[in-house]
């Protein structure tokens, strides 16, 4: 692998609430090379969007208690604002999950999309007038070809008529017309890094594959990276170079998609590949993960997955899970994989050791 | 868009109905016989006899049954026809007209300054959201929703007009003698604004558009003053346009603290005066500007929010 | 449940009342009561007025409205820390018995007021239909005459006094108490256990009584909280005005309202009793937002941190 775009090292995300403080993000270590699209893959509570966030900075009302992250060299976890802002207006971009919501209902699409032109032509000079388009003191021939431009990212990401959309609100648009606009947000300020935080998850099966498709396209024809953040395997086997696993805040497996679809070693990625649809026969029970993923209150001790775990022996329940290496840059954690690999299934020891 | 202003007008005209009967009635409470008093200062204040009294309820349907003069009443009305006073040669709706600038350019300029105050001390607190500022303009917030504004003037007339000299205490005509008023007026309004501001302020800050907005490499001025403040104010607006009840509630004491002429010292005036129609008229003409205010502050919020649908009910 | 803690505290010595009052101090609503300091603040401001009233003849060695000419326009001193007036009464002493005026009005027009907001509002909620949409119109009607400008016409045409003023303001008053027990009647005639005992042939009374109105104290208390403040600044504006009580009554807006030609050679004769009004308003302000922090539960969002 060539020099990494984006690594990150032992991140820990904490947020405060009255119950206690919770443990997101507990100890994530990756790297993205350039080009490159990588998936990270989890249920919902997780810490994968979390995990994300934090990458871009917006982890707030959380806070980033330790790790790093180096985008590009920099050091994001201590950079100022003004780094920050400069590395989002042109290197770092973020695609939400549901577009409902994360577009501003009270201005049109096309200015959302001029703000990250302008922002990325410019990071420092943002100036009121200029932003609220005050008339008479903002720049209008700027603005008429900035639109301009607007028209030809709507075309990219596949908004039909694009020049007729410019003045249309957000809630003119359909939640897939949104999610591409949302992508033209993301694509003005010609990112090396495109976040996706689960994009198609708030939308229908078909228009699900249309984004998904136009992200691929997108990442061939800019030469971006795409991190790609979903709790789909078939989105991940789709599209993505490599897998993150993530379970309770940690990484529990990671590796070339082939090896991990084909190969899992992880008792988790196991039964989440077991849980696909896709590879369930009709009129056959759906299978499911028993159990609930853990409250990362107060952090955990042993392997977060330890509850729901068929494997689970006494030294689940206590201290660090080694990570063990389990082919080219296939890594898994967790201290039973000989037993795992072994396909000894130790149903009663899982009583043992108890469901929460 | 029409059916939702149909909607609207139809109720607010059955409101306006409902406001113009009770009004009507206020009159049977009154005490006195009308038709005594209107010949009396017709006299020169000598007590008409029976016959007279008689005579003159007959000539002006005071015999009627009510719904009829009700609907007698409502005609005139609509002709712009309030009554004539007891105790001056003037019409109702004159002596309205006369007074109606006066308290309308306090009312604005109370609003200005509100709005002065609100929108920076509103937007600054929640972005310092329990910090120092925060605290102080909260606090100062409740204080001013607190403080009387009858005792506000005063205080504002000792220490800007008596002491420091730079203002006048009281007259209407000049700039400077709307100064003191307004800023009375304007101080509990911008505290009420300021706290709803405030809290709209957080809950927009919440959203995830604000974090697209961040995303995007902004900065947080401009996501404060474009992206939040803009979204914040749809609410606030709304308010804003319900606080032209509490402009008129205001604006009465004052124009009694700074001795200013107006629709509110014109009321007081009458009730101690017991010059009914003005009162009634009055009443009238102050409830028909409310609703009509809160029916075209309706129609106008779904302009400024292009959510809405025009046809159907906000989300 | 309730009869058996009834029984219980009958039953019980004093030890266990006590342990129960401490129970109560120590309960999570009043740990996040007391979190706010300005809750406090509230609360010993409400207090001390209330104390005030209470003890007003044991507080100030004055009489209230006896006058003497020859101390007229004293300024403060030990001897009458807040001064006196133009009529040489201390002012202080007149604040001191003006809060039991405030207070009185405040609790009897709020207690009117409430009572005919709940009649209303319940009648409204729970019969539905033609009563609901009769008696929300005319709340509308009402509600299209600005408050105090209607409240202003009522004492005016019935006459100036303190009684006025109170059937004026809760004339006006009580319409807000019946739009917020109507929406809570609404709410809670939907729920599953509402409709269970109504199957179980409650009848209406006992189910409101119940079931009902329980559910609706808690804004309610806030309402009344808050209203506290706006009845006795209500009062103050209409006596300043003259409307409410005429002198030498020591009402604190009728006291700023005599005390305005003397404004310019004494000052403390207006500005303490418009101290004292802002202090009780702000007192029941403070307190009506610490309990709607507690009691109501649409609120808790705002309080509680965002979770992830």
């Amino acid at each position: 692998m060539t020099e990494p775009l984006l690594s990150v090292e032992n991140l820990h995300t904490h947020f405060e609430t009255y119950d206690g403080t919770v443990h997101a993000v507990n100890g994530v270590s990756f790297e993205i090379g350039p080009g490159e699209i990588v998936g990270i893959v989890g249920e919902s509570g997780s810490g994968k969007s979390v995990t994300a966030l934090s990458t871009m900075r917006l982890e707030d009302p959380g806070r980033i208690v330790e790790g790093s992250i180096r985008f590009r060299g920099t050091e994001l976890t201590t950079a100022t604002d003004r780094d920050i802002r400069q590395l989002r207006g042109g290197g770092l971009s973020m695609v939400f999950q549901d577009p409902m919501t994360t577009l501003n209902p009270v201005f049109t699409v096309s200015e959302q999309i001029v703000e990250s032109l302008k922002v990325h032509d410019n990071p420092e000079a943002q100036t009121l007038r200029e932003y609220l388009r005050i008339p008479f003191f903002h720049d209008r021939t700027d603005w008429r070809k900035k639109r301009e431009r607007v028209v030809e990212l709507m075309e990219e990401v596949g908004i039909p008529n694009p020049a007729e959309r410019l003045d249309a609100y957000p809630h003119e648009f359909s939640g897939g017309m949104r999610q591409r606009a949302m992508l033209a947000i993301a694509l003005a300020s010609e990112p090396d890094l495109l976040i996706a935080d689960e994009p198609t998850t708030a939308l229908d099966v078909t228009i699900q594959a249309q984004i998904l498709k136009i992200i691929a396209r997108l990442r061939e024809e800019r030469g971006m990276s795409v991190v790609m953040i979903t709790h789909d395997l078939g989105v991940v086997a789709d599209i993505c170079d490599r897998v993150i696993v993530m379970y309770g805040g940690e990484i529990m497996e990671h590796g070339p998609v082939e090896q991990i679809i084909r190969n899992p070693q992880h008792p988790y990625t196991q039964a989440l590949l077991e849980c696909m649809p896709q590879g369930t026969q009709r009129k056959e029970k759906l299978e499911t993960i028993d159990g609930q993923v853990p409250a990362q209150l107060g952090g955990i001790t042993g392997c977060p997955f330890a509850s729901r775990c068929d494997y689970t022996h006494d030294i689940c329940w206590s201290g660090d899970m080694p990570t063990v290496d389990c082919g080219e840059n296939h890594q898994a954690k967790c201290c039973e994989l000989q037993r795992v690999n072994d396909g000894e299934n130790a149903t009663h020891s899982s009583n043992t050791g108890g469901t929460l | 868009m029409w059916k939702f202003v149909l909607q609207r007008s139809v109720s607010a005209v059955f409101v306006l109905f409902g406001v113009s009967v009770l009004t009507f009635l206020l009159v049977f409470f009154t005490p006195g016989d009308p038709a005594e008093t209107i010949l009396r200062q017709q006299m020169g204040g000598q007590t008409p006899s029976a016959e007279a009294i008689e005579q003159f309820r007959a000539n002006q349907g005071l015999n009627d049954p009510i719904p009829v003069q009700y609907v007698d009443w409502v005609l005139s009305i609509l002709q712009g026809d309030l009554g004539q006073s007891y105790h001056s040669d003037s019409s109702v709706t004159q002596l309205i007209v006369d007074n109606l600038w006066p308290t309308f350019e306090l009312a604005l300029a109370g609003m200005a300054v509100a709005l002065l105050i609100a929108v920076p001390t509103g937007v600054i607190s929640a972005v310092h959201k329990g910090g120092r500022l925060d605290y102080g303009s909260q606090l100062a917030a409740l204080l001013g929703l607190s403080m009387p504004n009858f005792w506000l003037g005063y205080l504002l007339m000792l220490i800007f007009a008596i002491n420091l000299s730079v203002l006048p205490t009281s007259g209407y005509g000049t700039i400077d003698q709307l100064v003191l008023p307004a800023i009375t007026l304007g101080t509990g309004m911008a505290a009420i604004i300021t706290r709803l501001l405030r809290s709209s302020m957080l809950e927009v800050l919440d959203e995830e558009y604000i974090r697209t907005a961040r995303s995007k490499g902004l900065r947080e001025r401009i996501v404060v003053y474009k992206h939040t403040l803009r979204n914040a104010l749809i609410p606030v607006i709304t308010i804003i346009g319900l606080q032209f009840g509490y402009l008129l509630n205001g604006a009465v004491i004052i124009e009694i603290v700074f001795q200013r002429p107006g629709l509110g010292r014109l009321l007081i005036d009458s009730i101690f005066a017991r010059d009914y129609p003005i009162v009634q008229g009055l009443v009238l003409v102050i409830a028909v500007l409310f609703v009509v205010t809160n029916f075209l502050v309706d129609v106008a919020y779904r302009y400024v929010d292009p959510r809405i649908s025009f046809e159907g009910a906000p989300k | 449940m309730t009869d058996a803690d009834d029984t219980t505290v009958a039953s019980t010595s004093k030890s266990t009342k006590r342990t129960r009052l401490r129970s109560l101090y120590h309960s999570r609503k009043a740990r996040q009561f007391r979190a706010n300091s300005l809750n406090i603040v509230g609360l010993v401001i409400v207090l001390a007025i209330i104390a005030s009233a209470l003890f007003a003849p044991f507080l100030t060695p004055y009489d209230p409205t006896e006058q003497n000419l020859e101390n007229r326009l004293e300024s403060p001193s030990l001897e009458h820390p807040m001064g006196t007036d133009q009529l040489g009464r201390d002012i202080l002493t007149r604040l001191v018995y003006g809060a039991q005026i405030s207070l009185r009005i405040g609790v009897i027009v709020v207690a009117i007021s409430l009572g005919i907001g709940t009649v209303v509002g319940v009648t409204a909620g729970y019969a539905g239909g033609y009563v609901d949409e009769a008696l929300m119109r005319f709340v509308d009607i009402l509600l299209a005459f600005p408050g105090l400008l209607l409240a202003l016409v009522i004492a005016g045409i019935l006459g100036p006094s303190l009684t006025n003023i109170m059937i004026a303001l809760a004339v006006v008053g009580w319409t807000r108490y019946a739009r917020v027990i109507r929406g809570s009647v609404l709410s809670v005639k939907e729920q599953e256990y509402i409709k269970a005992s109504q199957l179980m042939g409650v009848s209406r009374v006992r189910i409101i009584l119940r079931h009902i109105l329980p559910n609706v104290i808690g804004p309610v208390v806030v309402l009344a909280t808050i209203d506290m403040a706006g009845v006795i600044l209500g009062t103050a504006g209409l006596s300043f005005l003259g409307l409410g009580a005429q002198p030498p009554t020591p009402e604190w807006g009728t006291m700023i309202s005599e005390g305005r030609n003397y404004l310019q050679d004494a000052w403390w004769v207006v500005n303490f009793p418009g101290m004292a009004i802002m202090l009780a308003v702000l007192g029941f302000n403070l307190l009506g937002d610490g309990l709607r922090d507690v009691l109501d539960p649409r609120d808790t969002d705002a309080v509680q941190n965002k979770g992830l």
